[in-house]
């Protein structure tokens, strides 16, 4: 398999030199294509900032990530957006949606930045409303629509353009969790029906069961690793208790 | 400690605020200048007849600063809301922090009297220099000769700028204490979370709101042009004002739903780039603020009229005296009063006497001071009305305009006398054969009747011999020297037709022999002399004299014009403001969208331009019925002043569009990059 992202020795610092907070502290994984990876972590852990750091929000202190063989750290300006807009697909925690847009023109706007005639926008946002499950929100605003709703939504917004890459940042965060379990159930089948690639940031086991690899991160460095394989997700969501277990600390209290 | 906290709080937020002072600074500065303008014209070495109209015009404009302070006391308070909206959240942290409502009253005071005092510094400075180029522009409009320059400093205007802006900012305290007073903690903190809901309307009630509206609007014009005739009281306009307010504020209430609907229909247009985010942004405000707008589009309309008008009239005022004064001096006198009860006899035998006979009594002697000397003779027959001259289309006219008098005396001049004063006047002479006549006339809407009298070929009888028109329509041109185009009609007719009718003004015109303005001016001082001689009781003799004529005019044009600047800019700034600090104490919310956008990877020039067109559409939209307002406003006001002048109207639109530009698009560009700096803050 190739792969799709490759961190190498990624640094990220905080602070002046007298109080230096070492938020990621030389990192180095792959990611390859068609996986669904979820990096787990307590708060402060640095998931997020690593996540920021691969989605070019934030920029690294050391290290270089490639995503598709380009190195992503010495991008700029509108080289930045447009890697940002054509390769990367964003899902976050609060959504995001544009409270003045519909569902369906928030999803939209994604290929219309892009340029994308409206009769292909037509078509794809269609096809995608159809694997969401979102048809029936399509000319709702984002006030008339329940969390779970509003968050495949954004995954539709997400993975419209076919990027190489979805992000996924606490997607689950701010749902309940009968809505939580129909998006992840959304995202296996994103995964292995249309073969997108998800890396995703998450404190909570339940959500990390979901995916087939997890990354453990604790204090800004590679904790522990672990593999689906061929367990079923019951198998795989105990492994990963157990492993919280063994970080201790406050990773617990996220239970 | 809270007084250093306000000292940080308006430090911190100077960007923030970096319209609202620009605005208060600039009112303090305008409000000084224009009532600093009496200190100025005190050191002008004008005459005494210019004195009285500068006394009147100072009178006025402090009348006007009475009002214009209103003006400016509502925006502030206006704008005082805006910036108190955007720190709910603040204050929230302030109170559960466990800070007392009163303290935080206290703060605001500190704050606005942090802001008061540095505006009013700022802005008297700035007035007082901008007020030396006025000082220029007030010598200018009075023709008064700047004989060097002089610093001035009105402490009275100074004075009267502090207790007004003082009165205003203690309001602006009372208004803040009770909106603190009022507020609730959880209101407060959740200021900023409120989701906003977007209410889309019917688009067919959307449809029929417009349709009637404009039907309204069109209505409300056609009342000031085409059916301005039926307006026979000042009253009456007081209706098209009000349906065309009316029908402004549901134009924009229906136009925000309708333009969403016919943009989101046509859908290659509205799914490219960023469109559809800023149409919706567009619309999401538009529906909460479609009652300001409203208020802006009126006071850009009337700001625009108020200019046009002001400049032109000053403008055509002036151009109008070179053709329509062309001489020094019209002396006019009564002529062959009748016998009687009413008039003494001394009065009516001097009504015998020729005018240049007259001045010769009044012991002024004419072939030494006077060249270029022209009398004549003007007659009027009484049986002789309006209304028979108009022949057969006087039904219709009378009809059309009812309030017009129909029954007053025609005036009659010979070819040959008028022609001789054409000459002398510059104007289109006239050649008539023996059965004609002709009409000369420059009041516009008079001629306009009397033109159609002409094209019905009406035939008048005089003396027994029956004239026919010559011309279809009115020759321009006029026999008394005025300030404006007042003459409602004179008949030129042949010689012979008049022989034997009673005169019944004798006119007298000449040049002054005098080779410079002093000569000219003692020649003046002569005639207004004249007056005191003993035989001036008996005589019923009048003058108009360019000097005086100029005079007069320049100071009225100049008086209107003052006014007319101050309330215009006053009214521009207002509205440009409000639009300026509605958009901006938006841009909170608009911080965040625009986040979203970039976090999607939206290229930064895209945004600006999104950002751009967003601002730029806000400030347009009511510019552009503004001024399709103003095309028929000014319309009207060129028919109110008509009597002043035409013509100059181009001129004086191009000033008022560089003024609007100046001002407004000064607003514009300011909020777009105060915008462009917070929705850029940190990425």
């Amino acid at each position: 398999m190739e792969s799709i992202l490759k961190i190498y020795n990624v640094e990220k610092y905080y602070g002046s030199r007298s109080s230096l907070t070492k938020a990621i502290d030389n990192i180095s994984f792959e990611v390859e294509k068609g996986e669904f990876v979820a990096i787990m972590g307590a708060s402060g852990s640095g998931k997020t900032t690593l996540l920021n750091c691969i989605s070019t929000i934030d920029r690294v202190t050391s290290g270089h990530i490639f995503v598709d063989g380009e190195d992503i750290t010495k991008l700029k300006g509108n080289r930045l957006n447009k890697f940002r807009r054509e390769e990367l697909g964003f899902i976050f925690q609060d959504f995001n949606l544009l409270d003045t847009l519909t569902a369906y023109e928030n999803i939209a706007l994604a290929l219309s930045i892009q340029n994308v005639p409206y009769s292909e926008i037509k078509v794809k946002i269609e096809k995608v409303a159809k694997e969401l499950d979102i048809k029936d929100v399509l000319n709702k605003y984002p006030y008339q629509m329940s969390g779970g709703q509003k968050q495949r939504v954004a995954s539709a917004r997400a993975i419209i353009t076919n990027p190489k890459l979805v992000l996924a940042d606490e997607p689950t965060g701010a749902l309940d969790s009968k809505s939580s379990k129909m998006l992840l159930e959304r995202f296996n089948y994103l995964n292995k029906e249309l073969e997108a690639t998800i890396l995703m940031v998450t404190h909570d086991a339940f959500t990390a069961s979901y995916a087939t690899r997890v990354i453990f991160i604790k204090d800004g460095k590679i904790f522990n690793e672990l593999r689906k394989g061929n367990d079923t997700r019951k198998e795989f969501f105990d492994k990963i208790i157990d492993v919280v277990t063994l970080l201790g600390g406050d990773l617990n209290d996220a239970l | 400690m809270l007084f250093k906290l306000s000292l940080k709080n308006i430090a911190r937020s100077i960007k923030d605020y970096a319209i609202y002072f620009f605005t208060l600074i600039l009112g303090v500065a305008i409000f000084y200048i224009f009532n600093a303008i009496e200190s100025q014209t005190v050191m002008m070495n004008v005459s005494s007849s210019t004195y009285e109209i500068i006394d009147l015009m100072n009178n006025m404009l402090s009348g006007v600063s009475v009002f214009v302070a209103f003006i400016l006391g509502f925006l502030i308070i206006y704008a005082n809301r805006f910036l108190m909206k955007r720190r709910n959240k603040e204050f929230g942290i302030y109170l559960t922090l466990g800070m007392s409502k009163r303290k935080i009253s206290l703060i605001l005071f500190f704050e606005t009297l942090i802001v008061g005092v540095i505006s009013l510094v700022v802005g008297l400075v700035l007035g007082t220099a901008l007020s030396q180029v006025m000082s220029l522009l007030v010598a200018n409009m009075f023709e008064a000769k700047m004989t060097e320059f002089e610093f001035v400093f009105s402490s009275a205007a100074c004075l009267k700028t502090l207790i007004y802006f003082s009165v205003m900012y203690v309001l602006v305290m009372i208004f803040n204490t009770y909106a603190v007073s009022r507020s609730k903690l959880i209101d407060l903190l959740n200021a900023g979370k409120k989701a906003e809901k977007v209410k889309m309307k019917n688009p067919w009630l959307c449809v029929i709101v417009f349709i009637i509206s404009v039907c309204t609007l069109g209505y409300a014009y056609w009342c000031v042009t085409g059916g301005i005739s039926d307006m026979q009281s000042g009253n009456t306009i007081l209706i098209p004002i009000a349906l065309g307010a009316i029908s402004t504020f549901f134009i924009f209430w229906s136009l925000s739903g309708l333009l969403l609907k016919i943009f989101m229909s046509m859908k290659n247009v509205y799914y490219k780039g960023l469109n559809s985010f800023t149409l919706r942004q567009f619309s999401s405000k538009i529906n909460t603020t479609v009652f300001s707008m409203t208020i802006i589009c009126l006071m850009l309309f009337f700001t625009i009229c108020i200019l046009s008008s002001a400049i032109s009239i000053r403008n055509s005022m002036t151009a109008n005296l070179q053709t329509l004064v062309p001489v020094d001096i019209e002396i006019n006198k009564k002529m062959d009063l009748p016998e009687g009860a009413e008039f003494s006899s001394a009065v009516v035998a001097d009504s015998k006497v020729s005018v240049r006979e007259t001045l010769n009594r009044l012991g002024f002697d004419v072939n030494k001071y006077f060249k270029d000397t022209l009398e004549f003779n003007l007659y009027v027959s009484n049986d002789f009305l309006v209304r028979d001259t108009l022949g057969s289309a006087y039904e219709e006219i009378a009809k059309q305009f009812p309030y017009l008098d129909y029954n007053m005396a025609e005036t009659f001049i010979k070819e040959s006398d008028y022609n001789k004063l054409a000459k002398l006047y510059k104007l289109k002479e006239i050649d008539l054969n023996d059965d004609e006549y002709a009409v000369i006339a420059d009041f516009d809407s008079w001629a306009n009747i009397r033109s159609e009298g002409l094209k019905h070929g009406t035939t008048i009888t005089l003396n027994g011999k029956t004239l026919k028109p010559k011309y279809d329509k009115c020759v321009e041109g006029f026999v008394n020297m005025t300030s404006s185009h007042v003459n409602t009609g004179i008949f030129v007719v042949p010689d012979d037709t008049l022989v034997n009718m009673p005169r019944e003004t004798g006119i007298l015109v000449a040049n002054y022999k005098a080779n410079d303005d002093g000569g000219r001016e003692k020649i003046e001082d002569m005639i207004i002399n004249l007056d005191d001689s003993p035989y001036a009781e008996n005589t019923y003799i009048g003058a108009s004299t360019k000097i005086s004529i100029y005079e007069g005019s320049i100071g009225l044009g100049a008086m209107i014009t003052f006014i007319g600047l101050y309330l215009g800019i006053i009214f521009l700034i207002a509205s440009a403001a409000i639009l300026a600090l509605k958009e901006l104490s938006e841009s909170t919310d608009n911080k965040e969208r625009f986040q979203m956008l970039r976090k999607i990877g939206t290229d930064e020039k895209m945004l600006n331009k999104a950002l751009f067109r967003q601002i730029g559409i806000f400030f347009l939209f009511p510019l552009v019925l503004a001024i399709i307002h103003s095309i028929f406003g000014i319309k009207f006001c060129v028919y109110l002043l008509e009597t002043f002048g035409k013509g100059e109207l181009l001129k004086s639109i191009i000033m008022t569009a560089l003024i609007m530009v100046f001002i407004y698009g000064g607003y514009f560009v300011i909020t777009y990059l105060c915008s462009k700096n917070i929705i850029k803050e940190r990425l």
